[in-house]
């Protein structure tokens, strides 16, 4: 029953080649099996979305999928999201419009804009707030976490 | 969580045959339900077939007078599909109001009207336009589909393949969303095809969705939000929690019922 299974996680373009157990979760395999720790696990039952990772395109929860589902998918996490010493125009928003205080909602939510921002790059100020609604922050009060991500929208589709 | 074997089928065939030998095993679809259950260790499946490598379970498609899309066809797919937005409208508006983008981009139609959750958008939509759950096995009508609170007519070893709706002319849904959850506190779905009126609710009654018969009665003569105005529905039999009383709820019946054939009928 706990026997393992070889599989390889493709993370930021750089493939690791691990051995879980099934019910191994995605979040915990990219944690603790590929030593990305910069995807955070909060509820760890599909409430806070701290765990938003980017999987083929899509933003999902990383704690609501088996890392075996995973393997020949590309999966791009928040240590994907800068170019070297670039940041990405999210996170140079967040860090321009104070979009974080802890920090620890924060790769959720930039992962979750990112990806729905690549799909829908002009997408409503009234979508934009119910997309982000997905998310929890318990710091913020949100005010500044939208006021990033407009201006990222703004920035990225230049 | 409790471990168990994984195995990833291809055909429907094979994932029948997976499941007829692990009779402890349970069908892996967007497993936004499933993973949460499995663990608080409120379910403890022996093995999980994972249909996402399963051919031919994707995709909506027209097929003479009825959109038919594949159990494993993720909400935000249904959401964007062209041919739906043109031909039911009111069934296309239903996948982009479930929970959030990372729900949407897993959830599937399949697993969410197999869980049959009392506060699920899809079953709502099933019922109220007379879809047919096709499986591996024969063709069930919603109407004898949908059995109670997490129940349905599903057999052991059965599996949705598809589900085929009927293009209705008229047809809209209308919810009241939970803030944090996305799920209906209420969802009401009405449609019109020729003889055949339908409402029915979803989020409301502590047995899951239902037709409210008294509506499709009133709406036999014109459906039109007029008909049922003043008409309401009793509070017996609704859920009640700490989001909304009974009474509550089944004000909401009404009130959304009305929004929605303004919207079916505009």
């Amino acid at each position: 029953m706990s026997e393992k299974t070889a599989l390889t996680l493709t993370i930021n373009g750089k493939d690791h080649a691990i051995s879980v157990e099934p019910r191994r979760t995605l979040a915990d395999a990219i944690r603790e099996d590929c030593g990305q720790t910069g995807t955070h696990i909060g509820c760890e039952h599909g409430v806070c979305g701290a765990c938003t990772v980017i999987v083929d395109d899509a933003p999902v929860r990383s704690c609501l999928m088996f890392a075996v589902q995973a393997e020949g998918k590309k999966i791009r996490t928040v240590e994907g999201l800068a170019d070297g010493d670039t940041l990405h125009p999210m996170q140079q928003a967040f860090m321009d419009n104070h979009g974080l205080q802890c920090g620890f909602c924060t790769p959720g939510f930039l992962m979750l804009a990112v990806g729905v921002l690549e799909r829908e790059p002009d997408i409503s100020d009234e979508d934009l707030i119910d997309v982000l609604s997905s998310n929890l922050c318990r710091c913020t009060g949100y005010q500044n976490i939208i006021k990033s991500v407009r201006a990222a929208a703004q920035e990225m589709r230049k | 969580m409790y471990n168990f074997t994984f195995h990833r089928p291809t055909t429907v065939r094979q994932a029948a045959g997976l499941l007829a030998r692990n009779p402890e095993g349970k069908l892996l679809a967007g497993g936004h339900s499933l993973l949460p259950v499995m663990k608080q260790r409120l379910a403890q499946p022996s093995a999980l077939v994972d249909l996402s490598q399963v051919e031919g379970m994707t995709g909506v498609e027209l097929k003479g007078r009825s959109v038919v899309i594949g159990a494993m066809t993720r909400h935000a797919d249904v959401a964007k599909s062209d041919v739906l937005k043109e031909v039911l409208p009111g069934l296309a508006s239903v996948p982009g109001s479930i929970g959030d983008p990372q729900v949407r981009n897993r959830g599937t139609i399949g697993g969410s009207i197999a869980n049959n959750d009392p506060n699920a958008d899809y079953p709502a939509a099933c019922l109220g336009l007379g879809a047919t759950i096709i499986t591996n096995k024969r063709r069930i009508a919603a109407d004898d589909f949908f059995t109670g609170m997490f129940s349905t007519a599903l057999e052991d070893g059965e599996i949705i393949v598809k589900v085929s709706f009927p293009i209705a002319k008229k047809a809209a849904y209308e919810k009241f969303k939970h803030p944090a959850s996305g799920f209906a506190l209420v969802g009401v779905f009405v449609s019109k095809r020729g003889p055949d009126i339908r409402v029915a609710v979803t989020g409301a009654g502590s047995n899951g969705v239902f037709r409210v018969k008294s509506f499709e009665e009133a709406l036999a003569k014109r459906f039109s939000p007029k008909s049922i105005e003043g008409m309401t529905i009793p509070a017996n039999g609704m859920n009640s929690d700490i989001h909304a009383t009974p009474e509550y709820r089944a004000h909401l019946v009404g009130v959304l019922a009305k929004r929605a054939l303004a919207k079916a009928t505009a």
